[in-house]
């Protein structure tokens, strides 16, 4: 995990070898928006420049990868063809993000580790609740699984490091923390993370066109709901569409 | 009544699965598909289907099948012993079946994985645009998990092709290796020199964990320059993962789309689609 003097954003991208059919493009090192934005635009480009051969890519952190058919066209080239993109300055305008509003019922059953949390920073559970409903977190990436979205912006005083013993099964439509992150687990997955709480919106639904609620660039803040709400939602959402209350940001 | 394949006894591990899905890794999905894409096409290829068709992949040990139509034409990829109604029967060529006869297939006598596959395919309805069964975060296949006694596989009969009689002769496919040829990167640089000579001078063995996801090798541990953390990003297929033991993973078919521990190297395409084949004890070969 990064702190913010070890952000490092290289002065030429670097075009990184990752097998013989897919090419990083790495363009800093930790986790930063304006690294993010710069990695999130070269995506644009590289889905507007329809390079031959290109099958998909994930934009993350601070890189893109860049999965090719090796059959349809060689690493040399297309490495030339990023290399020119990643250095060109301007490229497509930003996609206006939006704020999400997520309830959330944290503790208990719902949230197991907020009491340890509360614990080891020394704050009470109330405390850690209303610093992750204070904070407006940003969406950096989606990866791990379906819809995992990697939440940024984690108030400093709730920094921990990971379990030392991940759980082998941790709910769906789980909010965490690890280390100096924020993270919201759509569908259940075997983690390392602390639970905090859940929400029963869903991050990822394939009956919803897009399945994904969150995209990078996003915000999200956190509402606290009680147990009843949270089961009253969490009905409604299994029933039908149920979106959460969102901004346009500007 | 729905045409279909009865699973009578399912193996260990069988899951549907196809070419994989492919575009949603930028979501978190992971491609899936299958394990060995060379056996699933030859599978498809025998019963005239696209390569990429979705079709039974069975691990070690296949399944037990009853036909529920009148007529259907399936096939086997995989050294596996395979009878029809008790009968011996030959894998690597197609069966036409009829109503009510039992196609057992049993243990593969070498390699991990094969496949099973009927003309025109199964009716499943596709999840982000493939049937690939990822059972870690359930999707496609049938409900994303693996088959079970009594479920119905059901067949899209009416795209089978017009065909007759297909055989291949298993020997004109590639041998199994023993040198996994790879491409040092993306992060080769946060190993040790003598981290990465190990890694390339001295012999691993697939250890017991070992799975559609990635497979765990035994052998001297890598040593990191700098601790085992990066900053998370994309895993390339074939991948070679090394956490904090040092000990690598190759990560495969169904391995995550994201993960923050350094990546020495990446199989070599040809070879990383080769691994189910591969020896136990191999030896990795830069290809850089």
């Amino acid at each position: 995990m990064s702190a913010a003097s070890d952000i490092l954003r290289y002065p030429e991208p670097k075009i990184l070898p990752a097998g013989d059919q897919a090419l990083v493009v790495e363009l800093g090192d930790g986790v930063d928006p304006a690294l993010n934005d710069r990695v999130h635009r070269l995506d644009r480009l590289v889905a507007e420049a329809a390079l031959p051969g290109v099958v998909e890519t994930v934009p993350t952190y601070r890189s893109l990868l860049v999965a090719f058919d090796p059959l349809a066209t060689d690493a040399d080239r297309l490495a030339a063809s990023l290399r020119r993109l990643a250095s060109a300055g301007g490229g497509p305008g930003e996609r206006r993000g939006r704020r999400w509003i997520l309830p959330v019922c944290f503790g208990g059953a719902h949230g197991e580790d907020l009491e340890e949390v509360a614990r080891r920073t020394g704050l009470t559970a109330q405390r850690v609740i209303e610093l992750h409903c204070a904070a407006d977190y940003r969406v950096y990436m989606l990866g791990f699984s379906p819809g995992f979205s990697y939440l940024g912006g984690l108030p400093e005083a709730l920094h921990l490091p990971r379990r030392e013993n991940p759980r082998m099964r941790t709910p769906a439509g789980s909010i965490m923390q690890g280390g100096a992150q924020a993270a919201l687990s759509p569908v259940e997955m075997p983690s390392g993370w602390h639970l905090l709480g859940r929400t029963p919106i869903k991050g990822f639904d394939v009956r919803r066109d897009p399945p994904f609620l969150l995209a990078p660039g996003d915000r999200v803040r956190l509402t606290p709901i009680d147990a009843a709400t949270y089961d009253r939602l969490a009905a409604e959402a299994d029933r039908s569409d149920l979106m959460p209350d969102v901004e346009e940001m500007a | 009544m729905m045409a279909a394949l009865l699973v009578e006894a399912a193996g260990p591990s069988s899951t549907i699965q196809d070419a994989g899905r492919v575009g949603y890794q930028r979501f978190g999905v992971s491609v899936a598909g299958a394990a060995d894409p060379l056996l699933h096409a030859a599978a498809n290829a025998l019963v005239g289907n696209a390569p990429a068709e979705g079709a039974v992949e069975f691990t070690l040990l296949g399944d037990r099948l009853v036909v529920e139509a009148e007529s259907c034409l399936v096939a086997v990829a995989g050294d596996a012993v395979v009878t029809i109604d008790g009968q011996p029967a030959q894998p690597w060529r197609s069966h036409r079946l009829t109503r009510g006869q039992r196609l057992a297939v049993g243990a593969l006598r070498s390699g991990v994985r094969g496949y099973l596959a009927a003309a025109g395919g199964f009716a499943l309805r596709p999840v982000l645009g493939s049937v690939a069964t990822h059972v870690r975060s359930r999707l496609g296949g049938l409900d994303g998990r693996p088959l079970g006694p009594g479920d119905r596989l059901p067949l899209r009969l009416e795209q089978a092709p017009e065909r007759i009689d297909a055989a291949l002769d298993p020997a004109g496919l590639p041998r199994r290796g023993t040198e996994l040829r790879v491409l040092p990167g993306p992060q080769d640089d946060a190993f040790t020199a003598a981290g990465l000579e190990t890694f390339f001078g001295q012999p691993y063995r697939i250890g017991h964990e070992a799975d559609r996801m990635g497979y765990r090798l035994d052998g001297p541990p890598i040593e990191h320059a700098r601790g085992f953390n990066i900053t998370s990003d994309g895993i390339p297929p074939g991948a070679v993962q090394v956490p904090g033991t040092g000990r690598p993973i190759v990560l495969l078919a169904d391995r995550q789309t994201t993960g923050g521990y350094p990546r020495s190297a990446a199989c070599w395409r040809r070879i990383w689609r080769r691994w189910p084949r591969c020896g136990r004890e191999s030896r990795s070969v830069s290809a850089g």
